[in-house]
């Protein structure tokens, strides 16, 4: 995914930040990704490069690390995350059909972000309200009971966020990729 | 006793903290249940309209925030405390009840019994969680103050007796907590059941200088959240069983590994260092003796393999979850290559208890081997979903029928999954089996986390077994060939199943798969994968069969073997749900004003049969998917 303006110095300013923070330790990797993943809502390759730069190792021995873990994600998130649960009791009560709605209809599927940036789309293991299954969160919020129509109304509501926010923000944000 | 010893530095803390909850006690407090779950069902604005509420009136009352109260099933909770007046416990709040509450029962002094679950002590007026079924089994040790104490202040914890434990033990000699724990034959409650006081000892006996002490608080199964909640809502119980065992063992510091997906349990658990360090209960010379021992957050980073005691220890270390081949087990070679303790949540929490109240208390509860209780996360098609805690030894019948109050009506029960992933399905006949790591280990599940999903008619047992291998072979680490390929063509072949495809040699071969990657792995990951399908392949045999030789799903489930019908004699041509409800405009209306399905365009989502009114009930799932119109053609 490329990166938007100013991105760069941010990833580039948030490492060193960090990196500042953690004693550049091998035993404090994973705490300084999970810093910087905070940070930045995901972990763009110039940053574990910077990172394994900052603590001696090879930067295949973090993108090993960053794929093995499922927390750890290469592209960013949209600006409205949705996470689907898949865990015993969401699953039994038709999670898979929420997720695959939601697939359709952000035209994306589970892992992905929308090229706008707009959604990103993935599943959890129970979230532990197993008894509102099947359970999605939507950027941090728990709802219950997500059925296809459901699913409807919540891509209703997040798309007329959409219309807003380019209203609000015409101009400077189109188009504007780093070079 | 001289004015320094770790008795008399205590009694001064528990008198503080006494005074202040007792100060608070004057008015009335009102708890809301904000644990995960709760804020899900809107805990956070029923807490908002009880202040708004309170403020309008110019009442003085207090309102705070509590873990799990374990009846999730009613959610959002609270529980009002009056002055005069037993605790009340009521569930299902919304605005109304809020507003109803305030005006009747702080304002005036009608406790709305009519809208109450139980109260929480003995009265005269209303009966408490103890008369009903669920009450009379449940034993809540580690449970017990799990939403009913203000998780965030150390004073609640401390002035009901919290950390006297460790005050006790600390003025006498180590050893005597190692005997107790020993004695009481506590068992690990992160699955295997392994004695947690021998494990102890051979770390004691093989530190001789730096031993660690880890909780595991992974809890990686997906349908389970009982740590979570104990270290969400009583996180002081769980520091002080881990200071306790760090004092057995002579550790300096602990970890606990805490899972990614757990924010608010990570924060509790922060923030309850922080006070029992500002107290005196961690850090250097603990309550004035010379004994010093710190503890900090490890977050786990989502991956199930990593709850594995070596694949955890590794994460820690900043490598790649995998575990090692033992021995070395921990005890002798653990973290940083130090002997290291690690036990589950729970069990450490059982250790204040034990060391208040005696090995012998401990003994009485549960059964001779398994003494104590278990914890379950109730969940599926069971009425009472939520958290339970009931003595080793109680049935699963019981568990399910009177504890979990049984199933909703119109479901019919078809089998119990205990111990998620490395767990199994277990049948009608299986019930009268007792909970404890023996008896359900011979019955083809396991204890495991304590997740325990109910599952009914409608529920299809080779799509379950397929949904647990899925999420074991995307977790399977890839260390060895049996897990990594093994799982995955146990997952193709369970699939081709779903799809009705294979016959019964496919079976016969997926069981002798499944007893091949058993054996052939390293680790209990891989090991215990095969469970949900043997057990299932064991108990619900004709289920399979029905798959591969009929090409049908008895619970009409499969996708690939159903289709969606809106039967004619049933459709009422004046109403039009169904067709509102289809994602897909699958639903048409035919010339006679029937409405139909094209079935290129369903997705089979389920959504015009839960649209179509009950008087009606048009929509049907047929399996084998066949239309009514083909049938009579093929028939001809
Ligand atoms: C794949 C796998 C996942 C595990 N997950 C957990 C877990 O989430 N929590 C846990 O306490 N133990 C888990 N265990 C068991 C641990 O390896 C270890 O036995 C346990 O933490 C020891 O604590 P205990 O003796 O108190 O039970 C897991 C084991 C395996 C093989
Ligand atoms: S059994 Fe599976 S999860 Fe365990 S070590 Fe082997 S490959 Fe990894
Ligand atoms: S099952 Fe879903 S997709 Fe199929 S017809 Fe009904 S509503 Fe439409
Ligand atoms: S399984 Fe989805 S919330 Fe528990
Ligand atoms: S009462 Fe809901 S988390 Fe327990």
């Amino acid at each position: 995914m490329q990166l938007l303006k100013g991105e760069k110095e941010e990833i580039l300013a948030c490492v060193k930040e960090v990196l500042g923070e953690n004693s550049k330790t091998h035993e404090n990797l994973i705490p300084i990704l999970q810093q910087v993943q905070k940070k930045l809502g995901y972990l763009p390759a110039l940053a574990m490069d910077k990172i394994a730069e900052g603590l001696k190792v090879p930067a295949v021995d973090i993108f090993s690390l960053v794929t093995f873990y499922n927390q750890f994600r290469l592209n960013p998130p949209g600006k409205h995350e949705i996470k689907v649960c898949m865990g015993t009791a969401c699953y039994m009560t038709g999670g898979d059909i929420t997720l695959e709605s939601f697939e359709r209809r952000m035209g994306i599927n589970e892992g992905e972000t929308s090229l706008d940036r707009h959604y990103s789309l993935d599943r959890v293991a129970c979230v532990g309200c197993c008894t509102l299954a099947p359970v999605a969160v939507i950027d941090d919020e728990v709802e219950g009971k997500v059925t296809p129509t459901r699913v409807d109304g919540i891509m209703l509501a997040l798309e007329e966020d959409r219309e807003d926010n380019a209203i609000e923000k015409s101009g400077p944000k189109v188009g504007a990729e780093d070079e | 006793m001289s004015k320094s010893d770790p008795q008399s530095i205590y009694e001064n803390i528990k008198r503080e903290a006494r005074l202040r909850v007792e100060s608070r006690q004057e008015k009335p407090l009102i708890m809301v249940g904000t644990a995960t779950c709760g804020v899900a069902a809107g805990a956070m604005q029923v807490k908002e309209d009880f202040a708004r509420e309170i403020d309008d009136k110019g009442l003085d009352a207090e309102v705070i925030e509590v873990g799990c109260i374990g009846h999730c099933y009613a959610e959002p909770l609270a529980i009002i405390a009056k002055p005069g007046f037993p605790p009340v416990c009521y569930g299902n709040l919304d605005d109304g009840l809020v507003h109803r509450l305030v005006e009747d029962f702080l304002a005036g002094d009608d406790p709305s019994y009519e809208y109450a679950m139980a109260a929480l002590e003995r009265n005269d007026e209303f009966p408490t969680f103890e008369d009903f079924p669920r009450g009379v089994y449940e034993e809540k040790l580690i449970l017990e103050h799990c939403g009913y104490a203000d998780f965030s202040k150390i004073e609640s914890y401390v002035a009901r007796d919290g950390y006297s434990a460790l005050a006790k033990a600390l003025s006498e000699d180590p050893k005597l907590v190692l005997e107790e724990v020993k004695e009481a034959n506590l068992r690990g409650r992160g699955g295997a059941g392994f004695p947690a006081g021998k494990k102890w000892e051979a770390c004691l006996n093989n530190g001789k200088d730096e031993i660690y002490v880890i909780c595991n608080g992974d809890e990686g199964d997906p349908g389970a959240f009982m740590d979570r909640s104990v270290l969400e809502s009583d996180p002081h119980l769980v520091l002080e069983g881990m200071i306790l065992c760090a004092y057995a063992v002579g550790a300096k510091q602990g970890y606990l590994y805490i899972r990614a997906e757990y924010p608010r349990a990570v924060e509790h658990v922060r923030k309850a260092i922080e006070q029992a360090r500002t107290k005196g209960f961690l850090g250097s010379s603990i309550l004035g003796t010379n004994f010093s021992f710190d503890l900090e957050v490890f977050q786990g980073s989502g991956a199930f393999i990593c709850g594995e005691a070596t694949a955890l220890v590794n994460s820690m270390e900043g490598r790649t979850g995998m575990p090692e081949s033992r021995p070395p087990r921990l005890v002798q070679q653990g973290f940083r290559g130090k002997p290291t303790v690690l036990n589950n949540v729970k069990t450490f929490a059982y250790v204040p208890l034990i060391i208040n109240k005696g090995a012998e208390w401990f003994k009485s509860i549960g059964t001779p081997e398994s003494p104590g209780t278990a914890v379950f996360s109730l969940v599926g098609k069971i009425n009472n979903t939520g958290l339970v805690e009931v003595p080793m030894g109680t049935t699963l019948r019981q568990l399910i029928e009177e504890v979990g109050d049984g199933l909703p009506e119109g479901s019919q029960f078809k089998a119990v999954q205990i111990g998620g992933p490395s767990g199994g399905c277990l049948p009608e006949s299986a019930l009268d089996v007792p909970i404890d790591f023996d008896s359900l280990h011979e019955a083809g599940a396991i204890m495991g986390s304590g997740g325990l999903v109910v599952m009914d008619q409608e529920d299809c047992m080779v799509a379950v077994a397929r949904f647990f291998l899925e999420f074991t072979q995307n977790e399977s680490c890839g260390k060895c060939t049996f897990c990594r390929l093994g799982t995955k063509h146990m997952l193709d072949i369970l699939t081709d199943i779903t799809r009705g495809e294979g016959d019964l040699e496919t079976l016969e071969h997926l069981k002798e798969l499944s007893e091949d990657v058993r054996d052939g792995s390293l680790c209990n990951l891989g090991r215990t994968a095969p469970n949900p399908v043997l057990t299932t392949l064991r108990y619900f045999y004709d289920e399979y069969k029905a798959h591969v030789e009929e090409g049908r799903c008895p619970a009409l489930v499969c996708r690939d073997l159903i289709l969606y019908y809106i039967k004619p004699a049933k459709c009422s041509k004046l109403c039009n749900v169904c067709v509102g409800s289809c994602p897909t405009e699958a639903i048409y209306t035919r010339d006679d004003g029937l409405k139909a399905i094209d079935q290129e365009k369903c997705v089979k989502c389920d959504n015009c049969r839960k649209a179509c009114p009950t008087e009606y009930d048009a929509v049907l799932r047929l399996s084998p998917p066949v239309l009514p119109g083909e049938k009579e053609r093929k028939a001809k």
